[in-house]
C-alpha cells in the first residue's frame, strides 16, 4: 500500500519559503495515503497562480490547466473516469475571480470531486495585487489606497449555491486539514475546502499569527451541527467566515453522476465501447427516412 | 411533367410553418424525390414572418433554387415578402380567410383555398396546414395516400381519430383544388421519382450522428444558434450508448470540460458558433499545448459580435485557423455536403486522437440547418483509430518519483499517449512549456524541440486526407476555376452548369481540408486555369487570402462575395461570374 512518500516526486516547488501551500501539498499527500489510494488513482487538476503549480508537485496524474478553469477540466476528467479520485486545486484569484462562474456552477452541479482553494487573499505570482478575498482597505500594488471592494464571503456563497460539502482549513493545522481533505474525498458529491494559506511575501496583514489569533475551530463550538444549513450560515456570519472545520455537509443529496438517468457509475465511461452495432446504426438512420 | 420545382410555405413564426414543411417534405422523400430545404427564421419564438422553402427534384439538389414555383401563404405578409421570388407562371396557394391579394403588375396565379374553413368544418382550424399540404399535392399530381405514413407517425400518439381527421384535411385540400381549379392541375405535375429510400437531414444531424458512430460519448456545450441541434441530438441519443451531455455555464467551461474528458480517455466534443468560439480560444490553445485531443464544431453564422445569429456567413475562417494566441498544431475540416458532414465528424474524432491536437469541424448556417437528401450512410466506412494511445499494457516501473515521457520527441512529432489511471504511467500535463515528461521548462533548447515536435505533427495530413479538395475537373485548360468551401457547393455546381451552357470552360474546386492547407493540389488546379474566382460568404475574401498566402497567384484571382445574410443563389454566382469573365 502506498504511503504519503509515494505521492512525492522529485520536483522542487518554486514557492517562497514559509508559503502556506507547502502544508496543503503535504495534506493532500497524507490524505491520499490515508485513503488507501495509489498514485495512479489520483488526478490533481489545478489552475494558474502560485498555488496552481501544486499538480506538478504531487506524484499523481496532474493537469495544470488555464487560469480559472481547473473545475471544468476536473469535472470532465471525473465524468470520463469515475474510478479516479479527482482533486481540483488553485488559489482564491483562480477560483473566486476569473473562475467564479465555474465555481458556483460546479457547486450546483455536484459532480463528485474535491476542490481545494489555497486562499491567501492576494495575487502572488503577479507580484501582489488585490484579490476577491482581500479585506476592505487592503493595500496592494493595484489598490495603493486600499481595496474599495467587498471581499466575497465564499463559504456563505457556497451554502447559498447549494453546496453539499463546505469546509475550511488552515495551513498551520496539517492534521485537521488532512482529515478535512479525506472527508471531502469521501463525500459523494462536490466538496469545497477553502484553506487559509498565508502568502508570506505579499500579505503582511493576514499572516500566520493573524489567523492564529482570529480563527475559531468549529469543533470548539459546543454542539455545532454541520448538517444544519441555517446554523452553518449563522455561524459563518457571526464569525465573519473565520472558522475552520467542517461547516456543512448534506449526505442526502445524490451526486450528479448518480442523477444522470441510466449513467453507469461502475464502469468508467472511458471503458465503454466506441463502436456502435450495425443494427443500432440502421436504427439511427431510420429517424431521417 | 416537370423534374423539379420549389415550394415555399410561409406565415407567422409559431404557426406550425415548420411542421407543415416537414410533413410535406418527408412524404416526398419517401417517394424517392431528392429534396433541399432551407428555413428563413429570426431570433424570436413567436410572431414575425417565417418560411420554409423546399426544392423537390428527381436528381440530387444541394442548394436553393433561384425562383419559386408554389408559394403557400397563411397571411398577406407571406405574399408581400415572397411574391417576387415566384416566376411568371408561379402559383400562390393562399388561405381564403385573409382575403389574399396579389400585388399589382404580378402575373402569378392566385388560388385562394379556404384552408381555415375546411379545417374548421373537419374539427379544428389547427389543421389548416394539412389542408394546404393537400392542396399542394394536387398541383404536384401526387396521390394523397403518400402522406398517410407521415401523418400516422406525426399524430399517431394522439389517436386514430386525429390521424383520420388530418388525412381527411389533406384529402379535402386536394379535392378543393381539383374541383375548383382544374386548370392548375397540369401545370406542375412532377415526374415520378425512383422510390428509393434515402435520408433527409440537416448538417447538424449528420454531424451528431457521425459523432455517435465515431465513438464520442461525452459532450459539454452551451446553447447557441445555429449549433444547438447538435447538443439536442446528443442529449437524445448519447444515453443509449452510455454517454451523456452536460450543459455548461459558458463556452469556456464547455471546451475545457471536453478537454478534461478527452485527457481521461473519452472521445468528447463541443459545438458552438462564432461568439462561443471566441470564448473557446483559450481552451483551444490549451489543447494544442498539452497535445490533448479535442473536437469542436463551429457552425458559422453572421458576425461580428452577435451579428446575424440566424443568417448565413463564412467569416470565421481565419479565426478558426489562426485563433488562440501562440502557435499550435490544429486541424480545420470543411465538409461540403450533409453526407460529408457525417463522415467528417467520424474522422475528426480519429484525427484528434491520432494527431493529439484540436480539430475544428467547420460548418456554416446553410450546411448546418439546410436539409438535404443523403444516400444511405455506409456503416462499413466508419473506422475508429486512436493513434498512439496505449491501452492497459503493462508498463515498466518508473524510477521513484519520475514521470512517463508523455511528450517524448519522436520522428513524426507524435508521442505515446496514455490515460490517467494507468499504473507506472504517471506524467504531468501543463499549458506551460514543458519537457518530455511534462515538467515545466524554460530551457531554450527544450523549447525549440517541443515547438518543432508539436508543429510538425500535422504537416503530412493533406497527403493522407482522403479528399482535401473536392474537384470537378472537366477541362484541361479552363477559362475559370471556381473555388469555394462548405455549403456553397450546390450553388457553384449549378452556376457552373449554366456557364458551361453559355460556352465557358469551367472547373470547380471545393476546399475540404482548410488547415493544414492542401497547397500542392490546389496549385495544380490554379496553374491550369486562366482565371480563378473565389466564391465566399464574407466581406474581406478570407478564403482567397488564404489561398494567396499559401500558393500565391493573386494576379489571376477574383472574388464573388456575399455578406447580406442570405445564401448564394446559383443565378447570382452565374451572373457575377459572367461579369468577371
Amino acid at each position: 500500500m502506498a504511503t504519503f512518500k509515494d505521492f512525492r516526486n522529485k520536483v522542487k516547488p518554486n514557492w517562497c519559503p514559509g508559503c502556506g501551500d507547502f502544508s496543503v501539498q503535504a495534506s493532500i499527500q497524507r490524505a491520499a495515503a490515508n485513503l488507501g489510494l495509489e498514485p495512479e488513482d489520483l488526478a490533481v487538476i489545478s489552475g494558474i497562480g502560485c498555488s496552481g503549480r501544486i499538480s506538478g508537485y504531487i506524484n499523481a496524474y496532474g493537469f495544470h490547466g488555464i487560469h480559472g478553469r481547473a473545475l471544468p477540466l476536473a469535472q470532465g476528467v471525473k465524468m470520463a473516469n469515475n474510478n479516479l479520485t479527482v482533486i481540483a486545486a488553485g488559489g482564491d484569484g483562480d477560483g473566486f475571480a476569473i473562475g467564479m462562474g465555474h465555481t458556483i456552477h460546479a457547486i450546483r452541479r455536484n459532480i463528485d470531486i474535491t476542490y481545494i482553494v489555497m486562499d491567501n487573499q492576494v495575487y502572488g505570482l503577479t507580484k501582489g495585487q488585490t484579490s476577491p478575498r482581500s479585506e476592505f482597505g487592503f493595500q496592494t500594488k493595484s489598490t495603493p489606497e486600499g481595496s474599495i471592494e467587498s471581499p466575497v464571503n465564499i463559504m456563505e456563497m457556497a451554502l447559498s449555491a447549494g453546496a453539499t460539502f463546505v469546509a475550511q482549513g488552515f495551513s498551520s493545522d496539517l492534521q485537521d486539514l488532512t482529515s478535512l481533505i479525506e472527508e471531502g474525498v469521501k463525500h459523494k458529491g462536490f466538496s469545497l475546502i477553502n484553506v487559509f494559506s498565508p502568502c508570506v511575501t505579499y500579505n503582511k496583514v493576514n499572516t500566520y499569527d493573524w489567523f492564529k489569533e482570529n480563527l475559531i475551530k468549529l469543533s470548539d463550538i459546543d454542539g455545532y451541527d454541520p448538517h444544519d444549513r441555517t446554523v452553518a450560515m449563522k455561524t459563518l456570519m457571526e464569525h465573519k467566515g473565520l472558522v475552520t472545520g467542517l461547516i456543512y455537509q448534506n449526505k442526502e443529496q445524490k451526486s450528479y453522476q448518480e442523477l444522470v438517468p441510466g449513467f453507469d457509475t461502475n464502469t468508467p465511461l472511458k471503458d465503454h465501447d466506441l463502436k456502435i452495432s450495425k443494427e443500432s446504426f440502421e436504427q439511427l438512420m431510420t429517424e431521417f427516412m | 411533367m416537370i423534374n423539379q420545382l420549389s415550394w415555399k410555405v410561409g406565415g407567422q413564426q409559431g404557426e406550425g410553418i415548420e411542421s407543415t414543411g416537414e410533413i410535406f417534405a418527408t412524404a416526398l422523400n419517401r417517394l424517392g424525390y431528392y429534396l433541399y430545404g432551407y428555413r428563413h427564421f429570426s431570433s424570436r419564438i413567436k410572431g414575425g414572418h417565417t418560411n420554409n422553402k423546399i426544392r423537390v427534384s428527381t436528381n440530387q439538389v444541394r442548394t436553393i433554387q433561384d425562383d419559386l414555383d408554389i408559394l403557400v401563404a397563411f397571411d398577406q405578409e407571406t405574399i408581400d415578402v415572397n411574391v417576387h421570388e415566384l416566376h411568371d407562371k408561379g402559383i400562390v396557394l393562399a388561405d381564403a380567410k385573409f382575403k389574399p391579394s396579389i400585388p399589382e403588375g404580378s402575373s402569378v396565379q392566385l388560388i385562394a383555398v379556404p384552408f381555415s374553413d375546411i379545417a374548421r368544418e373537419l374539427g379544428t382550424s389547427l389543421m389548416k396546414n394539412m389542408v394546404a399540404v393537400g392542396a399542394s399535392s394536387a398541383i404536384l399530381g401526387l396521390n394523397t395516400d403518400a402522406f398517410r405514413e407521415v401523418v400516422e407517425q406525426t399524430f399517431g400518439k394522439k389517436g386514430e381519430k386525429i390521424v383520420e381527421m388530418n388525412m381527411k384535411a389533406i384529402g379535402e385540400g386536394a379535392n378543393y383544388v381539383r374541383e375548383h381549379h382544374p386548370d392548375a392541375l397540369n401545370m406542375m405535375e412532377l415526374a415520378e421519382a425512383d422510390g428509393k429510400k434515402r435520408l433527409f437531414m440537416i448538417g447538424n444531424d449528420a454531424i451528431s450522428m457521425g459523432f455517435i458512430a465515431g465513438g464520442c460519448r461525452f459532450m459539454s456545450a452551451y446553447p447557441i444558434t445555429p449549433a444547438s441541434e447538435i447538443m439536442e441530438y446528443m442529449i437524445k441519443h448519447l444515453p443509449d450508448y452510455g454517454g451523456t451531455v452536460i450543459q455548461t455555464e459558458d463556452e469556456m467551461a464547455a471546451a475545457t470540460m471536453a478537454i478534461g474528458s478527452n485527457y481521461a480517455g473519452v472521445r468528447a466534443i463541443t459545438a458552438s458558433a462564432g461568439p462561443g468560439l471566441s470564448l473557446m480560444m483559450e481552451s483551444i490553445g490549451l489543447a494544442g499545448m498539452t497535445e490533448t485531443p479535442l473536437v469542436i464544431v463551429d457552425t458559422q453564422r453572421g458576425g461580428p459580435s452577435t451579428g446575424l445569429p440566424t443568417k448565413q456567413e463564412q467569416s470565421d475562417l481565419m479565426a478558426m485557423i489562426y485563433g488562440t494566441h501562440g502557435e499550435i498544431p490544429k486541424i480545420v475540416m470543411a465538409p461540403s455536403t450533409v453526407e460529408e458532414a457525417f463522415y467528417d465528424a467520424v474522422e475528426a474524432l480519429n484525427y484528434a486522437e491520432e494527431y493529439q491536437c484540436p480539430v475544428i469541424l467547420l460548418s456554416d448556417l446553410q450546411l448546418s440547418l439546410g436539409k438535404q437528401t443523403v444516400e444511405p450512410l455506409d456503416y462499413d466506412r466508419i473506422e475508429i483509430r486512436r493513434g498512439k494511445l496505449l491501452g492497459d499494457e503493462d508498463l515498466p516501473e518508473l524510477e521513484k518519483g519520475e514521470y512517463f515521457k508523455r511528450y517524448e520527441v519522436t520522428e513524426d512529432g507524435i508521442s505515446t499517449r496514455l490515460l490517467p489511471g494507468t499504473k507506472n504511467g504517471i506524467f504531468h500535463v501543463t499549458g506551460v512549456e514543458h519537457d518530455e515528461t511534462g515538467k515545466p521548462s524554460e530551457n531554450p533548447d527544450n523549447r525549440k524541440k517541443q515547438m518543432d515536435k508539436r508543429l510538425k505533427k500535422i504537416h503530412h495530413l493533406p497527403e493522407r486526407f482522403p479528399t482535401p479538395i473536392h474537384t470537378n475537373e472537366k477541362h484541361e485548360e479552363p477559362d475559370v476555376l471556381l473555388v469555394g468551401y462548405l455549403s456553397t457547393r450546390g450553388a457553384i455546381e449549378e452556376a457552373m452548369e449554366r456557364l458551361e451552357t453559355d460556352g465557358y470552360k469551367v472547373n470547380h474546386a471545393h476546399i475540404r481540408l482548410i488547415h493544414p492547407f492542401p497547397g500542392d493540389e490546389l496549385r495544380r488546379l490554379v496553374e491550369k486555369a486562366r482565371q480563378v474566382v473565389v466564391v465566399e460568404h464574407n466581406h474581406t475574401g478570407q478564403l482567397a487570402s488564404l489561398i494567396k498566402m499559401n500558393i500565391g497567384f493573386g494576379d489571376k484571382m477574383k472574388h464573388i462575395l456575399k455578406y447580406d445574410g442570405t445564401p448564394f443563389l446559383p443565378g447570382e454566382i452565374y451572373k457575377e461570374c459572367k461579369g468577371l469573365l
